[in-house]
């Protein structure tokens, strides 16, 4: 069976999901891979969201913030981006490949980079194949 | 006779290790004397440390015969999901004592590796070993008296809930005796007992709400130190000297003990209630500590952090989200 991704994608609300909103009002085509949830920041990912987005069978993770200096919140971002840090080291000690996990910064205007991001990502999920946690946590070999 | 007849039927308690390292049930004697008062107020009727009673007694039991069993350690093997399974039956209540059973504990940091890793390392890598025939220990072997079975070592490590339905849960490594005094003297009392699935014998709040060190809101660090690399002021929050401490998204119950000892707290109690990961929510509150908002010298204060995995899910990672690591 060939294999289509799932990516989850958190995208803020001010700048982010704007950004996506554009790239679909301009009639922009990118892979149909991506589920996107609106949170108010990207400061709100709570690490939880991103484990348990793997747990639930995500091949990939995105999350899309304000570009560094423009949160609407003042420094979500940058929570986001030291949070996103460590969470790459822990995912990698867990056997996760580093790349399922991936943090851009897409302001409103950038509809176009956030195709290309998804449409970038997706290849590289492509490339990772199936992620293997949700089968292996369902099937714990005893 | 007389004033024996009116006297309240004894409770039958039953303490039982699974994956454990045996602290737990030590834990129970460090009730010292007290336990004369225990003994005054139960029978204890399974206890393998302490009592010479086999498991076809404990199989032989009527069901419910038990009053509580304060059930102890992970599940590793077939023995100890067996005896899990035999005891809830066996058991009116069922405690996860300590961290083990409570989270997975210790033994279930061994969901780093796996079975095949583990027997690899023990009986043909190990210095010690010698083994050239590779022989690994099987579960069951044929012999002229008969077949000789050993328990079925498992490929992942779970705790108590993971495997039989538990009523309360009893935290840390070991519980705090007091603790465990004060929920047997609750139950000994005939007072309503909290409802199922309760964390019994610790508080709602944190351990940074009793812990007494100074502490500031501004907790923003350059750099993390292990306790090793850092002479410890005695009195400063741990987290603001740049040592993890996992305070803030660990239960009080304890006493803050390790910090009133100088050690950073590990999070032997397991989260606050309701946290749906254990070390999701300390791992967050560690990175929001990080005091740059450059990549690259994020990326060099978290290279101060050597395990964030180990250290964040030391007690819990069979109970977190992701739960092992991929084979």
């Amino acid at each position: 069976m060939e294999f289509k991704p799932t990516i989850v994608a958190f995208l803020c609300n001010w700048c982010s999901y704007t950004g996506a909103d554009l790239a679909g009002t301009s009639r922009m085509k990118y892979k149909p891979n991506v589920r996107i949830i609106r949170v108010m920041c990207s400061g709100r990912v709570d690490p939880t969201f991103i484990f348990k987005s793997f747990r639930e069978g995500a091949d990939g993770v995105l999350i899309c913030g304000c570009h560094p200096g423009d949160c609407h919140y003042q420094e979500g971002n940058y929570k986001c981006l030291r949070r996103y840090k460590l969470m790459k080291k822990f995912i990698h000690q867990m056997g996760i490949e580093a790349d399922r996990l991936k943090l851009e910064w897409i302001s409103a205007s950038e509809g176009k980079q956030f195709a290309e991001l998804v449409d970038s990502m997706t290849e590289r999920i492509l490339e990772l194949g199936p992620s293997k946690i949700k089968h292996t946590v369902d099937t714990l070999a005893v | 006779m007389k004033e024996e007849s009116t006297k309240k039927p004894k409770l039958r308690l039953a303490v039982y290790w699974g994956a454990a390292c045996g602290g737990c049930c030590v834990s129970v004697l460090d009730v010292h004397e007290k336990l004369l008062d225990v003994i005054a107020a139960a029978d204890l009727v399974f206890w393998p440390i302490a009592l010479d009673i086999k498991y076809k007694d404990v199989e032989v039991m009527p069901d419910k015969y038990i009053d509580i069993t304060l059930f102890n350690g992970a599940i590793r093997n077939s023995e100890n999901e067996h005896l899990a399974k035999l005891l809830r039956q066996k058991s009116k209540v069922l405690v996860a004592y300590g961290s083990c059973s409570h989270l997975g504990g210790i033994p279930g940091l061994a969901n780093f590796t796996t079975k095949e890793a583990i027997l690899k390392r023990v009986y043909e890598e190990s210095e010690s070993t010698v083994n050239p025939d590779k022989v690994r220990p099987v579960p069951q072997w044929d012999v002229k008296e008969g077949v000789l079975h050993i328990p079925v070592f498992y490929n992942d490590v779970r705790n108590l809930r993971q495997v039989v339905d538990v009523d309360y849960f009893l935290p840390g490594c070991p519980p705090q005796s007091e603790r465990l005094l004060e929920v047997f003297s609750l139950i000994v009392s005939g007072a309503a007992l909290p409802p199922k699935g309760t964390v019994v014998g610790a508080s709602d709040k944190t351990q940074c709400d009793e812990c007494k060190r100074k502490k500031t809101e501004n907790k923003k660090v350059k750099r993390f130190y292990r306790p090793i690399e850092i002479k410890d002021d005695g009195e400063t929050c741990f987290l603001e000297q740049g040592v993890i401490c996992m305070g803030p998204a660990t239960r009080a119950g304890c006493g803050v003990r390790c910090i009133v000892g100088n050690a950073p707290c590990r999070g032997c109690y397991g989260p606050s209630e309701a946290a749906p990961d254990p070390g999701a929510k300390m791992l967050s509150a560690i990175a929001t500590m990080i005091d740059s908002n450059d990549p690259v010298e994020i990326d060099k204060v978290i290279d101060t952090i050597d395990d964030p995995a180990g250290i964040f899910y030391r007690f819990s990672l069979p109970s977190s989200i992701l739960r092992r690591t991929i084979a």
